[in-house]
This record gives structure tokens, sequence and C-alpha cells, in this order.
């Protein structure tokens, strides 16, 4: 966590004592507030870039996709940036895990995302799994499962813009953009330029009685 | 959307843009060398077929086989139906069994809707009498839309048997939701009394109509269902209303045909138009089980009401 305000790894529990400053980057009122502004994102960004490129030494091989909505045009910046770096063209795509849920009985039926793989598929290939946020841990067990339907990748990664800990499955990420601690009750919405006007992270305080949020704070930002 | 879908008049715009949006995403399904989602896993469907029928049995057995649901396959015929069991006591029966939907075809108009209200889960109407066939309207819609981009604003001609057809029906109801504009075209004899309540114009002239459509659909003459002569001979109806070869040309040229099936080839329809690439006839068959897989997870993917 190279740029962010220093993280002094707070206790993850939500602070009871009313913060009297009004905080001068708060997003709407004082429950919430932005963690990662644009130019934190772009960092996270090219950092996550430059990993992905080590790693895999030169991502040869490698294939990116999102999770829809925010993981597949967060997949789509890491393309244009390896590209960049390393002028090499890798393919990207996404991957809607929907009808892969395990909490698929606890809402109504959701609307779908776009799956689109690219034309040469994924097997053998190295696939890095996009993500906005890491949760639970189970939209990664949903997508590993759809991935099983789809082809055989001689690996599976995974990016993450946040880390929000909380896991309920045991799976990690090989690349995060930034840890951050929170409380359970707590949201995590992230803000895409290309979809929401402007790039932000908020931590939004969740409410004092706090019922177990089912849905992990992904697509919250619609 | 509802629990249940009896009629193509109970769908919102909303609703049916999302049926038709969540079927464009279940199309690449198709196009997958594993065609299985594991979504109604543990779910139980019921084809309950009073009626003959193959593509719509099958298209409604292969969505939810797609979507890994128990499909059970009653059909009247060879059941406890010819010993005299009342539709009450079928559905209770199945009630019984744990179905969580019920697709159901009846001779008899309105029998879904009865149903509706015997059993827990969701009941599908999968065509009733002459009254409606909602999934044929959706696949419908989802076809034109694939070929002609979008609904609104759309010519949509339907010419043919619209007192018999539960096609007719359906389709104008949806098209209407979705804001094309329908005209049927038939002999005043095969045209429902309380037509001018429909949300569509009448004609009698189908060579005034093709050249202003973007689409022709042509239906079945159902002779199974007419019990009296509703036209002098069929030589006659098909000169008068039957698409050959010069009515398709002078259709506009990005215009499209459609059939629902089965077709009277050569009295509806020749059999060079229903051959040629602008008619959509087999595609409709292809995206029916895409849209009643779309149509089943909706109204089985989440929670139980």
């Amino acid at each position: 966590m190279s740029d962010a305000a220093p993280d002094p790894r707070p206790d993850p529990r939500p602070d009871p004592r009313p913060d009297p400053r009004p905080d001068p980057r708060a997003d709407s009122a004082l429950d919430s507030r932005a963690v990662l502004e644009g130019p934190d994102i772009h960092r996270a960004l090219t950092r996550i870039a430059h990993e992905i490129l080590e790693r895999t030494k030169g991502a040869g091989g490698v294939v990116l996709l999102g999770i829809p909505t925010r993981g597949a045009t967060l997949a789509r910046r890491l393309g244009d940036r390896i590209e960049q770096f390393e002028g090499v063209k890798i393919p990207v795509g996404s991957i809607d895990i929907t009808m892969y849920r395990d909490d698929l009985r606890l809402r109504p039926a959701r609307p779908l995302g776009r799956t689109d793989l690219p034309p040469d598929g994924i097997d053998g290939r190295i696939v890095v799994l996009v993500d906005d946020v890491l949760f639970s841990g189970r939209t990664v067990r949903a997508a590993l499962d759809a991935l099983n339907d789809l082809g055989r990748p001689t690996a599976v990664q995974l990016a993450t813009l946040v880390d929000r800990g909380h896991r309920e499955l045991p799976i990690r990420a090989d690349y995060v953009g930034k840890n951050l601690p929170t409380a359970k009750s707590e949201k995590v919405k992230v803000f895409l330029d290309e979809i929401d006007g402007r790039d932000a992270v908020v931590l939004v305080k969740g409410p004092p009685a706090q019922r177990r949020t089912q849905e992990p704070a992904k697509g919250d930002a619609k | 959307m509802n629990r249940h879908l009896i009629s193509a008049g109970d769908l919102a715009k909303d609703d049916a843009l999302l049926i038709l949006d969540t079927a464009e995403e279940l199309a690449r399904v198709s196009e997958r060398s594993i065609k299985k989602l594991p979504t109604l896993r543990g779910r139980t469907v019921v084809n309950l077929f009073f009626e003959d029928s193959t593509r719509t049995r099958i298209s409604f057995e292969a969505a939810a086989k797609r979507l890994s649901a128990d499909v059970i396959n009653f059909s009247a015929k060879g059941s406890s139906v010819s010993k005299g069991e009342s539709l009450k006591d079928t559905a209770l029966t199945l009630e019984a069994m744990g179905a969580d939907a019920v697709v159901i075809r009846h001779q008899a108009s309105g029998a879904p809707h009865r149903l509706a209200t015997w059993v827990h889960g969701s009941v599908v109407n999968a065509g009733d009498g002459t009254h409606e066939h909602p999934t044929q309207a959706l696949l419908d819609a989802f076809s034109m839309r694939r070929r002609l981009g979008g609904l609104d604003g759309r010519r949509v001609t339907i010419v043919g048997d619209v007192l018999h057809s539960r096609v007719a029906r359906s389709n104008v109801l949806l098209l209407a939701t979705l804001g094309a504009e329908v005209t049927l075209v038939a002999p005043p004899t095969l045209l429902p009394v309380s037509i001018d309540t429909w949300p569509c114009s009448v004609s009698y002239d189908l060579d005034a109509v093709l050249p202003k459509s973007d689409v022709v659909m042509m239906l079945r003459v159902q002779k199974e269902r007419m019990n009296a002569a509703y036209f002098p001979s069929e030589r006659e109806y098909s000169r008068r209303y039957g698409l050959d070869r010069d009515r398709f040309a002078k259709m506009p040229d990005e215009a499209i045909v459609m059939h629902p099936g089965p077709m009277n080839r050569g009295m509806e329809i020749a059999a060079e138009v229903a051959d040629s690439p602008r008619s959509t006839i087999v595609e409709q068959v292809a995206n029916g089980v895409t849209i009643r897989m779309a149509v089943l997870y909706l109204l089985l993917g989440g929670e139980i009401a």
C-alpha cells in the first residue's frame, strides 16, 4: 500500500464515538468517506499491471477476465496498461457469475451480466480474474465454478482493487490494490469513471444495529 | 415480475425487456461446449401437456434441463386423465410431488389461470385453447429484436387464422407493450368479434400491407379447431392470404418472415419463402429454448415468494 494515507490497521469495529471534525473528503454525509481517490486508483492499477507482468514473466498466455460490472471495467484498464508497458496486447473478457451464485435463493432473480470470452478461449491460458471488491470470497468461488464450465486454464489468479477482509471461504487475492480494514456492517462502494463518471472507493458506515449483509458489497454503486 | 406467466398482457414493458435481455445473455450458453448452468439445481419443473405439442414441450424440457432443474413430463394420453381425473386433482397430485413450476398446455382457454389458484409453484402458460401462448410471443419478439435491432416503431403484420390463434393474441399484446405497430390481416370470418378492443389495426388486403411491413408473421390455419366453413376453399384462402413468391417480392428488402410452426407448406406459406434466408422459422425454434430458459430462471431462480 504505497501511496494511500498511512494505514495504522485500526480496529475493524466501527468507532462508537462520532468524529467531531467534518472529513474534508466526505462523500455525502458523515457516514461515508472516500478511501481511494482517482489518482490512488490509477497508481494501484499501474502497480497491479506491473505485478502481473512480473509474476507471469511478460504476461505471455495471460487472459484477463473481469467480473461484471466494475471488474470488467477494471480488467480493460489493466489490459490497456499492460499493453502500454510491454507493447503486448493481451486478451480481455468478462465472466458473469450470477447463475453460479450460492445466494440466488435469498433474493429475487437478478438480471444477468455479460460473459465475453476472448475468441481463443481460456484453455491452457493463465486466467487472471479481476474484481472490484474482495469480501466473503463467494463471488470468486462462483467465478471458479463458471470457469470450470468454460474451459481448463493452466492457472487462475485473482486481482482485486480492494480487499476488505471478512473472508468466508479459503480464497485469497494474488494482486491487491489496497487492503482496507472494514467492519462487516460497512459497505465499500467503488465508482469508476466509465460507469459512474468519477473514480473513487468510498467506505459507507453501516446501520448501528447490524443485520448480516447477505450480499457482498459488490454492485452497490448503481 | 409476477409469480406466474399466464398472459403476455401481464408483462409490463420492464418485465418484457428483462426477459429479452436475460435471454440475450443466455443465448451465449447455447454456443458453449458445456451448455448447462447449475442455477435451478434441486428445482422441479413439471410439463403438463393435455394437448399435442412437439416444439413447445421439447423446448421447455431442454430449457429446464440446461438450467439443471429436474423435469417431469406428463401428457394426458396414457395418464389418469383418460380415466376421468379432473384438472384440479391432477394439479394437487403434482403439488404433492413438489413441483416448483408447472408448464401447462391445455385445450381449454383459461386452464392455466385456474391452475394458478390451486398450486403453490409458478404456472407457465404453454398455450391454452385459443387464448394465449406468452412464451411464443416472447420468443417471436426476441427473434425480431435479434434480426432488426429493436422493436420500437417496427411494423409487424400478422396474417391468417387470428380467430383460433393464441399466438396472435399474445403477440399483439406483447408487441404493443414493446412499442411495435401491429396490423392483423385475415378474412373477416377468421377475426374474433372483440378485435376492435385489441391494441392493433386490422386489414383485409394483404397486398396493400406487405410493402409497409418490417415483419410478416404467418399463422397456421388451425383445421383441427375449425368446426364450420370459415373460407370457401383452401385454394382460395391460399391465393388471398398465402405468402407466395410474388407477395414475398413486395416486402421491403430487409423485412423478415416468421411462422410459429407447424407450417402448412403451400397453404399459408410457400416452401420457397419458408426456406429463404429472410425467414426466421428455424431460428425461432432455437430462440424458443433460450427464451424459456430466461422465463424459468426469472420465475424460479430467485427467492420463492
